[in-house]
């Protein structure tokens, strides 16, 4: 009984912390720009996939996870500077329609460079899982959660302690006003786009060896992340990690006690349930419409 | 007299009817009819989704479901439950109506980003449940869908008719009928814009606030508009689904409703005509881009970014823009 409840409750944690990583990247894009990035999950597929062709070629995992992050950040920039600030005036249908133009755009490239075939990534550390009260651990689990924990940590220390931390918050904030101030909001939306793909593709690395990956591993992934950003709040921080953890644990005990053949539809019914009651999520900002 | 006729809504309706008079002069084979029928059937839906993105101003992600629901009506009562094909269509209609109007209602009052998640949501929860009940849907396998069928005449793309004496094959009978079919839901799409209905819907999208404050009774319209669109889809879907004879849970999924969404947004929010347009090239990019194979994905990306970058309003409205510019450059230089 209780084996059988930890089970499921470390693989939720697990993927949740994962849908936190994807969510607070949608959250920071959000926030600095009202975009919603459909091309979000693309950051993760990319971060894995690169990780695991360039082991593959010999080159050392450590530094291998340093370039597929490189890669991935650049690949955030591109998306900000070629398609989302050239449509400025546009509509927000017309925004959502880009960056799902975008994330066909770089899965097809992922497709003809790297194939359809799934991809097996090394656990980081052991294979031997750790037994607790009966039940199972990865040891990548730890990892997902350790990493997943240092760049929260590491989050809100760039926000309230650095300066380009501080800027991305008053652009996001008020972007005129910003401007105003001598922040170069431009350079701002960039970084806020480079931060969340570096999010998003070592969200993709960690929790490969879970999950294996493959070139359209983004389009779920994504999804589920915008999921949970939505839960908590889009655009709250707090929101995206109790949103993507909580996520993760009811998709996991729902799967394990009522049906796994209807895993995806309790993400989609959550998120329903939420909005009916809360219709910012659970912690959005109230929001007062000037007419 | 013809002035003011040409100067009326029936103009575009005249001319879409022109070019699908003309149009079979230049399709060459089955394929050909066949890709230009389903053109019809999806841009007749795209005309029912535009009410509501184009003029209400409301997003859907999750319209395939309304579609699919459509589909697998038509395909379990006609299929499995030997019904006729024209009470299959209507009742499903009506029962699809019936969910979007019971769904609608906490939906529509969501705005921005949190309804695009919430009839994403919806759209994704109809594709996992036909993906699941194996015993009444076929599961992700699909199932077969008997020919459209009327008072015991059927409809077949395989069977061969004779229409005013003329003999035709049944693939050209289904582009007739689905002709014809699109003509009406272009036709039923205009008077409603140019209802009372419509302009209240409108009002609803230039400004929420500012139509509840005079009056319009926004929530109403709001949820009305939704089950129109989705009663659009769902006739659609059974059609589709007769016209293709096999239906997977494909038809509700995800990317048919991006399909959609992309439909309207590419050939332009608002415009019944430019929505069409929109159907018709992204239901041809795919058969153009094919030549580039294993590039195909990489290109559709790419033009479907570069479009919208370029021309945020769609095809159609940027090119009539773009067209009346020049005439009145052309004008004000002969004065």
């Amino acid at each position: 009984m209780l084996a059988e409840f930890l089970q499921y409750l470390f693989t939720g944690i697990t993927i949740g912390a994962t849908y936190a990583l994807i969510a607070l990247g949608f959250t920071l894009i959000y926030n600095a720009s009202h975009v919603i990035n459909f091309a979000q999950g693309e950051f993760l597929m990319i971060g894995g996939m690169a990780t695991v062709s360039l082991t593959a070629m010999g080159v050392p995992m450590i530094v291998a996870v340093v370039l597929a992050v490189i890669l991935a950040g650049i690949l955030g920039i591109a998306l900000q500077r070629f398609a989302i600030a050239p449509a400025k005036q546009a509509d927000v249908v017309t925004l959502i329609i880009i960056t799902i133009g975008a994330s066909i755009f770089i899965r097809g490239i992922a497709q003809v460079v790297w194939g359809k075939e799934y991809h097996v990534m090394q656990n980081f550390s052991t294979d031997q899982p750790i037994q607790v009260f009966g039940a199972v651990l990865n040891s990548q689990s730890l990892w997902v959660l350790g990493i997943g924990a240092i760049l929260v940590v590491g989050l809100v220390l760039f926000f309230t302690k650095t300066l380009i931390g501080k800027a991305i918050l008053a652009t996001s904030m008020n972007k005129e006003a910003a401007r105003l101030v001598g922040i170069r909001t431009q350079m701002v939306l960039m970084l806020a786009f480079m931060v969340s793909a570096l999010l998003g593709s070592v969200a993709g690395i960690v929790v490969a060896p879970i999950t294996f990956t493959s070139y359209d591993i983004g389009i779920i992934l994504g999804l589920k992340g915008f999921v949970a950003a939505a839960i908590g709040g889009l655009g709250s921080g707090v929101g995206a990690v109790v949103g993507g953890l909580s996520l993760g644990i009811v998709e996991a005990m729902a799967a394990g006690y009522i049906s796994s053949d209807y895993k995806d539809a309790v993400a989609f019914s959550m998120i329903l349930l939420v909005l009916f009651f809360m219709p910012r999520g659970l912690f959005g900002a109230k929001v007062v419409e000037r007419v | 007299m013809l002035n003011t006729f040409m100067q009326s809504r029936l103009r575009g309706l005249v001319i879409l009817a022109l070019i699908l008079i003309i149009l079979p002069a230049f399709l060459g084979n089955p394929f050909h009819y066949e890709l230009v029928t389903q053109m019809a059937i999806i841009a007749a839906t795209v005309v029912g989704l535009n009410l509501l993105v184009g003029f209400a101003g409301q997003i859907s992600l999750g319209h395939a479901g309304f579609f699919g629901l459509g589909a697998y009506f038509t395909g379990i009562a006609t299929g499995t439950y030997g019904w006729s094909s024209v009470p299959a269509l209507v009742v499903g209609a009506v029962v699809v109506g019936f969910i979007a109007w019971i769904v609608g209602r906490p939906i529509l009052r969501l705005k921005g980003h949190y309804l695009s998640m919430a009839t994403l949501a919806v759209g994704f929860i109809i594709a996992i449940i036909l993906n699941n009940e194996r015993a009444l849907t076929g599961g992700p396998d699909g199932m077969p869908v008997p020919a459209f069928e009327v008072f015991g005449w059927e409809l077949s793309a395989f069977g061969s008719y004779s229409l005013l004496g003329i003999e035709i094959e049944g693939f050209q009978a289904w582009y007739i009928f689905a002709s014809v079919v699109l003509l009406v839901a272009v036709w039923f799409a205009l008077n409603l814009i140019e209802s009372p209905i419509g302009r209240a819907l409108r009002s609803v999208h230039g400004s929420e606030v500012a139509a509840s404050v005079v009056g319009v009774n926004t929530a109403k319209y709001k949820s009305l508009v939704f089950v129109i669109s989705a009663i659009y889809a769902s006739l659609m879907g059974s059609l589709y689904a007769h016209f293709q004879g096999f239906i997977t849970p494909a038809v509700a999924s995800f990317e048919f409703s991006i399909l959609f969404i992309t439909m309207v947004v590419l050939g332009g929010m608002g415009s019944t005509f430019g929505v069409i347009l929109g159907a018709v090239v992204l239901k041809l990019l795919p058969q153009v881009l094919a030549d580039f194979q294993e590039l195909e994905h990489v290109m559709f990306g790419l033009i479907l970014m570069l479009t919208m970058i370029f021309m945020p309003k769609g095809l159609l409205p940027t090119l009539t823009a773009f067209v009346s510019k020049k005439m009145r450059k052309k004008a004000g230089g002969e004065a």
